[in-house]
């Protein structure tokens, strides 16, 4: 007689989990119901002078040098302005949203350019499909590399001069994925894949996240070097606000 | 009275299900749940559950365990035993970023790795190879998830002709193959050096003059489906987006010119006088276009 009161009672936790899940689960999708409006813009600062970005010495891939002759190029892991705003920072929701399961319609492009890639830094919702374009007159192979055993996964595809886009799209969440060309050692990018809307920080280190809705929210600030910050915003109905994060120079 | 306690049974399993898919790392429960993993090929049937012992005597010294790849054996190894628990392989018939087919793994096992310390298994039992398979798969949870690529389509060889082979090579200069492999094919291009493997670990591309074989196969096939699909988790990329399926043969036919072997490609190679290409000069102009020309392409 012991045995079955205890699958019993293990089958009545089981049905009370699962009933809370699915509980919360409609109700998430009932709140994210009324149309997202205002938004919340910011800057970046970094605190401090930029580390020194090494010049990139192109000469194995003449075709790239030439067109950074006049302006030679460096690294870009810590990109800042003369008034300290720092560029290539993704602010986003990371907790709070609750919002729209349906991914964003716009299509970036990441562009290979003068052995670089344009951007450095792209925001990207999840399962929000993004084209990969080269526009270089010579072969690039576009390797992203997700963490591995995550769920994203690493591929490599080469991309010759003229060769049509690549249409990609990452499955899940992902705060960075590393971007690299083997042929160009010096090729580094980072695309970051969060539920929700971002904003990537401008020259001016300004952002801007469109469509959030009322409501309590943390919001997480992504550098490539310097890690994160976080900081809780409310937002009140109809009305934008702001948020500033400050990077301290490591 | 009965059916409600098998009722509350299935629900429970059901939340274990649930919680064990959230968890990346194997618990035991797991580890005996994925122990019903199945590898399928041709007629055979793997199962994971029979292949335990086989694992345990040949592939735990160096795979480990547990499948990371950290064996005892593995400090002494370069290339890195394969860690299973990734997911990530070489060897695939499939597009870039998929799961390889149980075939491709079956293949692998029983071929093993040139230039690595993985053996051919062929010793063993077709049964035993299917069983190690599934055996191999129940590392990692991404088998019960997905499912493996559509492997790539391989149209029939054609005949060997100077055109194709002539083809071949300008696919080599086109697709800028000699970056890394060299001019020649001897390995030695300008980003040869700087190579780096998924884990970091340095990496040199394949020296054609050195080897008949290649890591995944040594078959006319094999040679069309590496460079096709690529090889993950190495900076080989797959070229099935820019390379039509029969132009690929030409660059197979290229490459086999190339080995230390004697080869009809190598024949016509020599009847032809080919040289090594030249890279400061643009392209042949029977270079094949795999794809509309932009005017950026125009040598300058």
């Amino acid at each position: 007689m012991k045995k079955p009161n205890l699958y019993r009672v293990i089958g009545t936790l089981s049905a009370v989990l699962i009933l809370a899940f699915v509980v919360t689960k409609s109700q998430r999708s009932v709140r994210a119901a009324p149309p997202p409006e205002g938004g919340i813009a910011g800057t970046v600062k970094l605190e401090g002078t930029a580390p020194h970005q090494r010049p990139i010495d192109m000469s194995k891939e003449p075709a790239c040098a030439a067109v950074h002759k006049a302006n030679p190029v460096t690294t870009e892991n810590v990109v800042a302005g003369a008034d300290g705003g720092l560029k290539n920072v993704v602010v986003y929701i990371s907790e709070g949203w609750s919002g729209s399961p349906e991914a964003a319609t716009s299509t970036p492009t990441w562009d290979q350019k003068g052995c670089q890639y344009i951007p450095h830094v792209m925001g990207l919702d999840v399962n929000q499909h993004f084209k990969v374009t080269n526009s270089d007159p010579t072969s690039h192979n576009i390797h992203p590399m997700p963490k591995p055993g995550g769920p994203n996964h690493e591929w490599n595809k080469s991309q010759p001069s003229g060769a049509p886009p690549i249409d990609a799209v990452w499955g899940s969440e992902e705060v960075a994925i590393h971007v690299k060309c083997n042929i160009h050692p010096w090729m580094s990018g980072y695309m970051v894949v969060v539920k929700g809307p971002y904003g990537v920080s401008d020259d001016s280190g300004s952002f801007k996240i469109e469509n959030v809705p009322p409501g309590n929210y943390t919001l997480t600030a992504w550098q490539e070097t310097l890690g994160t910050q976080t900081q809780k915003i409310t937002l009140a109905a109809g009305k934008p606000s702001t948020a500033s994060f400050t990077f301290k120079a490591k | 009275m009965r059916t409600q306690q098998v009722n509350s049974l299935a629900c429970a399993v059901a939340v274990l299900a649930i919680c064990s898919l959230s968890s990346a790392q194997l618990t035991k429960d797991q580890e005996d749940t994925n122990l019903g993993m199945e590898a399928h090929v041709g007629k055979l049937t793997g199962h994971a559950k029979d292949a335990a012992m086989n694992y345990r005597r040949y592939c735990a010294g160096c795979h480990g365990d547990l499948g990371d790849g950290e064996g005892e054996n593995a400090v002494w190894l370069d290339p890195k035993p394969r860690n299973f628990t990734l997911a990530t392989f070489k060897c695939r018939s499939t597009p870039s970023g998929s799961l390889p087919t149980d075939e491709d793994l079956y293949e692998t096992v029983g071929r093993g790795l040139e230039s690595s310390n993985m053996p051919s298994w062929n010793p063993l039992s077709n049964q035993s190879r299917a069983d190690l398979v599934a055996y191999v798969k129940h590392f990692s949870e991404r088998w019960k998830t997905e499912k493996p690529g559509a492997p790539i389509e391989i149209p029939v060889q054609p005949a060997v002709t100077a055109d194709r082979v002539k083809s071949g090579q300008a696919l080599f200069q086109k697709l800028e193959c000699w970056k890394c492999h060299g001019v020649e094919g001897r390995a030695n291009g300008p980003s040869a050096d700087t190579l780096t493997d998924d884990q970091n670990r340095p990496i040199k591309p394949f020296n054609f003059h050195d080897q008949t074989r290649f890591k995944c196969g040594e078959t006319d096939r094999d040679l069309y489906r590496i460079f096709m699909t690529g090889l993950d988790g190495t900076p080989m990329p797959s070229f099935a987006d820019n390379v039509k399926p029969d132009e690929a043969w030409d660059l197979v036919f290229y490459l086999r010119t190339l080995q230390p072997m004697h080869t009809q490609e190598k024949e016509i190679a020599k009847q032809l006088g080919l040289k090594p290409i030249n890279t400061n000069a643009p392209a042949p102009a029977n270079a094949p276009a795999p794809q509309p020309q932009s005017n950026e392409n125009k040598p300058q």
